[in-house]
């Protein structure tokens, strides 16, 4: 008998319409007005992202993306800048929230659309890139926090983040 | 149109490979390709073998009890220190600590050397060091307001030589540098760099984990004062590394774990050490796997390392040869397989290093992918990680064409084009 744990599929990870957020990455476009940035870095793989937003009261108007990273971190990073814009803070952070129970196998918090982001559901069988999914919400997080503290830069590092 | 090196090794990998059990192995429903040996080696048999001798047969703390099982694994663990020391051409078997890792004893040159350092003195470190040779000398000059100062490397993977002159002075106490590179695979000039940071009064610590088990390493040759290297890289277990010096240099070393084993006389206010190499081994040691190394050590002699080292040279060119003629690839390191170790790291400037090592697993294939424990290095080559194939005694070309034929269906699987651009 094998010691297989399974076989896991790529294509669990890498579903067609990641491969497309990807390959045609969303909101990479410089943003008139910038209220807060963050800068993400997952030091183990090198991953490196780069959030802005425009946030008008408790409304986040746009958002840009940008950076360096594997296939999972830029579609994931894509998909939120698809997501967010229109969405209330308190709202975004519940996607967040959402979005990190879902990586970590936990049970969901009702209410929060999740959209494309549930198509990364196959990353959380593949432990050690959980990580690279969640380096873009993470990093918005830290924005939106320091959006709150009236700082404009937050430092995000995904170090000692368990997978 | 790659060609197939000569056979004239006289290792035969095939037959090899039949002695590491764990190559028997599927992985995802494919022959196991192991090409992270730069992270850890397999197992032969015969070190599986000596590990369930040593637990059926002679289990028994060391260095105490005067009864026959005690008796039996102090001589297998102290085989073992006899055995690396002249396996290393070491001037002394009293030379050979035997620690967890190759990182401890690193740590342990660091911490127990620091009483002989001051504020102001420099510690010379090189560009292309494992954190294991970085972060202990960062906590050393935290410690003692050492300065640290690093050779730098070329862009073609080899050290700056020429910056020796301006960054070695009388203040230089200490050169520590790496034997053989983990990501470029270069292999250092120790032996001329020992002989400048000696014309300065400086010792020179070598961090050999990725030479010992790839090329013969003579101790004495090399000009080392210090040397570190583990088991578990030269087909060995887990958990054991060696510091090695001169008895005379570990006299002048300060322990730094206390407890059993490392004293000769204990009052309740005051303690006094043991006799070299003793005294820095404090606690039970783990005697099972230093027990099962020799072992291993036996297959490398049996071999020659310098027909290990002869494999690993055509295996590296035949893989370079290869890496580059796919024509999309960063491959690092010196072109010249002769003046480089046996592993290829390299970047596909269009395919993150994660996501081509997730579909080189699909087709069960091992490699390292991420900073290899070397992220000022992946800031000099100006990438945010890379992808390693690594090899050993038991690799051949057919492993490195099936790395090949997954590279070239990593990048089909993301869409991206497998035309050479020439």
């Amino acid at each position: 008998m094998s010691q297989e744990r399974g076989f896991l599929p790529l294509d669990e990870l890498y579903r067609e319409v990641v491969l497309d957020h990807y390959r045609h990455p969303r909101g990479r476009a410089p943003l008139p007005r910038v209220d807060v940035t963050a800068h993400g870095h997952n030091p183990l793989c090198g991953d490196e992202i780069d959030v802005a937003l425009a946030i008008d009261g408790e409304r986040i108007e746009a958002v840009q993306v940008t950076g360096r990273g594997c296939a999972i971190c830029t579609a994931s990073g894509s998909i939120m800048a698809e997501l967010l814009p229109g969405r209330t803070i308190a709202a975004a952070e519940a996607t967040a929230e959402t979005f990190r129970r879902l990586m970590h196998g936990e049970p969901p918090a009702a209410g929060a659309d999740l959209g494309d982001l549930e198509l990364l559901e196959g990353v959380q069988r593949f432990p050690v890139r959980v990580k690279c999914a969640l380096l873009p919400w993470m990093t918005l997080r830290d924005a939106l926090a320091a959006h709150r503290d009236g700082t404009p830069a937050a430092v995000t590092t995904t170090e000692g983040e368990a997978p | 149109m790659a060609v197939a090196p000569s056979p004239r090794t006289a290792l035969q990998p095939h037959a090899l490979a039949a002695r590491f059990p764990i190559l028997r192995r599927q992985v995802r429903g494919r022959r196991l390709v192991y090409l992270d040996n730069a992270a850890t080696t397999q197992k032969p048999d015969t070190v599986l073998a000596a590990l369930q001798r040593y637990y059926t047969l002679s289990n028994a703390n060391v260095h105490r009890g005067v009864h026959t099982l005690a008796e039996e694994a102090t001589a297998l663990y102290e085989g073992c220190r006899a055995r690396v020391a002249r396996f290393l051409n070491a001037p002394s078997e009293r030379g050979v600590v035997i620690l967890r890792s190759a990182t401890e004893a690193l740590n342990l040159v660091a911490r127990g050397w620091e009483h002989h350092l001051r504020a102001g003195d420099e510690v010379l470190l090189t560009e292309m060091e494992h954190h294991s040779n970085l972060v202990p000398w960062i906590m050393l000059a935290r410690r003692r307001g050492v300065v640290l100062r690093h050779l730098p490397v070329r862009d073609d993977g080899e050290l700056d030589l020429g910056a020796l002159d301006t960054l070695l002075s009388p203040r230089t106490r200490l050169v520590a540098l790496t034997h053989a590179s983990n990501v470029l695979g270069t292999i250092n000039p120790v032996a001329d760099i020992a002989a400048a940071a000696h014309a300065v009064g400086a010792l020179v610590v070598v961090d050999a984990a990725q030479s010992v088990p790839h090329m013969p390493v003579d101790f004495t040759a090399l000009g080392a004062d210090f040397l570190a290297f583990s088991a578990h890289k030269a087909y060995g277990p887990t958990g054991v590394g060696f510091l090695v010096a001169t008895p005379e240099l570990l006299e002048q070393l300060e322990p730094v774990q206390g407890g059993g084993e490392m004293i000769r006389e204990v009052h309740l206010h005051r303690a006094t050490w043991n006799d070299v190499p003793y005294r820095f081994e404090a606690g039970t040691p783990n005697i099972a796997d230093a027990a099962a190394f020799p072992a291993a050590l036996d297959l490398l002699e049996e071999l020659t390392m310098e027909a290990v080292r002869e494999h690993e040279v055509t295996l590296t060119g035949y893989a370079l040869q290869r890496l580059h003629a796919l024509g999309w690839l960063e491959v690092h390191g010196p072109r010249d397989p002769r003046r480089r170790s046996g592993l290829v790291s390299f970047y596909d400037p269009q395919l993150h290093p994660h996501d081509l090592a997730q579909i080189l697993d699909a087709e069960g294939i091992a490699v390292r992918a991420g900073h290899h424990c070397a992220q000022p290095l992946m800031g000099r080559l100006g990438v945010p990680a890379t992808a390693r194939a690594s090899f050993g005694v038991y690799n051949d070309t057919a492993d490195v064409d099936a790395l090949i034929d997954a590279l070239i269906a990593a990048r089909r699987y993301f869409g991206l084009p497998t035309e050479s651009p020439s």
